[in-house]
């Protein structure tokens, strides 16, 4: 199944709990945490999320780029995405 | 308008590795067209689904599955004489042979049975389950039946450590050497008899799915089920729905390729690449049954339909994300009650009383 299709079914509630309905795993993600995962279900590329956060959080910097490049690692751990997913 | 059915159940034995007896039953009470009564068919006076009396109509002490068809032939038309009945559901796997064997005075007595066939049952069977991957194209984990304990000091040649030791009809131990293999052996045969299996370990997730097949190659519904927390006896206390479209139709696969009839259980571990490799099939309904009806798709209640010969329509939706999560806790029951289960091996209520 490819990224895209797997981010697309992963519920996120309002509260930052994650569903996975394909292993029924949950997940607790903080406000960025979220807001990475509704970039990647739009379909926006690793620079655009970057200036997403930079935008909602007001912050600048590389530690943004790291922290989205760890989050990513983090969802590949816990197969919500393919294990070769990443960002481009 | 179709008339109330009369229900028989078995596996009241609510345990801490629960039968599945009480789920179904629960199951058939949750289904807003179910307005029949329930009769349940205990083996000991102390199974639990006995006292739950919001549950049950009548309860009748059945003899063990180790005393023939013959015995349980005449308790089943004594039940039928005292309280009626139009559909039996056993839900063990030691006592299916007994119910499929009697299927013929089911049928005279004009009760329903929506059973496996022997062959069906063979075929699905632990001892036969690797042959079976093989013809139907699903990966089994390599596996060897063993029916002595010397056996076991050569089975390295054939399954490598670590394995799981396993009874014909319950139980799974996992060893990492020749000493507890034997021990695990030993413990299987006191309890379950010959022969015992040893099956491959395979690492991954274990997932299960409860389904029930129409007999002639359809299935009428599959629930696929991840536990999320597991007792020290291996069992399911809590799950969840998950949405796995590959392995109901692994679960497809199977009832097709035995025309499988009646409810089962599909055991599968998914590795770490995806791979499902099918453990077990289990010839009834799980314990955790009442999910199915939580989540959308009351398959005993399908099965009673089908046992009494009324249409049922396939089901495919169902929620994901439905949970379980399993309580203990203690029902307060009636001496009398328990006197009238030890006396007389049966328990009425009182007949128009609901």
């Amino acid at each position: 199944m490819d990224a895209t299709a797997k981010l697309k079914d992963l519920a996120v509630s309002d509260t930052g709990f994650v569903f996975d309905p394909y292993s029924g795993s949950t997940f607790s993600a903080n406000e960025a945490g979220m807001k990475i995962l509704e970039g990647l279900k739009q379909g926006l590329s690793r620079a655009e999320i970057v200036f997403a956060l930079e935008e909602h959080f007001e912050v600048r910097g590389d530690d943004l780029a790291r922290d989205l490049d760890e989050f990513v690692l983090l969802l590949r751990r816990n197969q919500l995405v393919p294990a070769d997913f990443s960002l481009s | 308008m179709e008339r109330p059915l009369t229900v028989a159940v078995t596996g009241l034995n609510a345990t801490d590795n629960p039968g599945p007896g009480v789920s179904v039953i629960r199951s058939l009470r949750l289904h807003p067209d179910f307005d029949g009564r329930i009769v349940g068919l205990a083996y000991d006076t102390l199974d639990p689904g006995i006292y739950a009396r919001d549950l049950v109509d009548d309860v009748f002490i059945i003899p063990y599955p180790s005393q023939g068809p013959a015995a349980l032939e005449a308790r089943l038309r004594h039940i039928k004489e005292r309280v009626g009945l139009d559909v039996v559901l056993p839900t063990l796997d030691s006592e299916l042979a007994s119910f499929i064997a009697l299927e013929p005075v089911l049928e005279e007595l004009d009760v329903g049975s929506f059973l496996p066939t022997h062959k069906q049952l063979d075929l699905r069977s632990k001892v036969h389950l690797s042959t079976f991957g093989e013809s139907a194209g699903i990966k089994v984990p390599p596996s060897k039946v063993v029916s002595s304990v010397e056996d076991l000091y050569r089975i390295h040649e054939e399954v490598a450590y670590p394995f799981f030791i396993k009874g014909v009809y319950y139980g799974a131990t996992l060893v990492r050497s020749v000493d507890e293999a034997v021990r695990a052996f030993h413990g299987v045969v006191a309890r379950w008899g010959y022969p015992v299996i040893v099956q491959a370990f395979v690492q991954g997730d274990e997932l299960d799915v409860v389904a029930v097949g129409d007999g002639e190659g359809g299935l009428v519904g599959a629930l696929p089920m991840k536990k999320t927390f597991i007792t020290d006896k291996g069992k399911g206390w809590a799950g969840i729905a998950i949405k796995d479209p590959e392995l109901i139709e692994l679960t497809r696969s199977f009832v097709a390729a035995l025309n499988w009839r009646g409810p089962c259980e599909v055991e599968v571990i998914k590795d770490a690449d995806g791979a499902y490799h099918l453990i077990e099939v289990n010839p009834r309904f799980p314990a955790w049954t009442y999910l199915s009806a939580g989540a959308g798709i009351n398959l005993p209640y399908a099965v009673v339909r089908l046992a009494a010969g009324l249409p049922v329509e396939p089901m495919h939706d169902y929620e994901v994300g439905k949970m379980f999560v399993r309580i203990s806790l203690d029902q307060i029951a009636d001496l009398a009650d328990f006197q009238a289960v030890t006396t007389h091996g049966e328990l009425l209520s009182q007949r128009g009383e609901d």
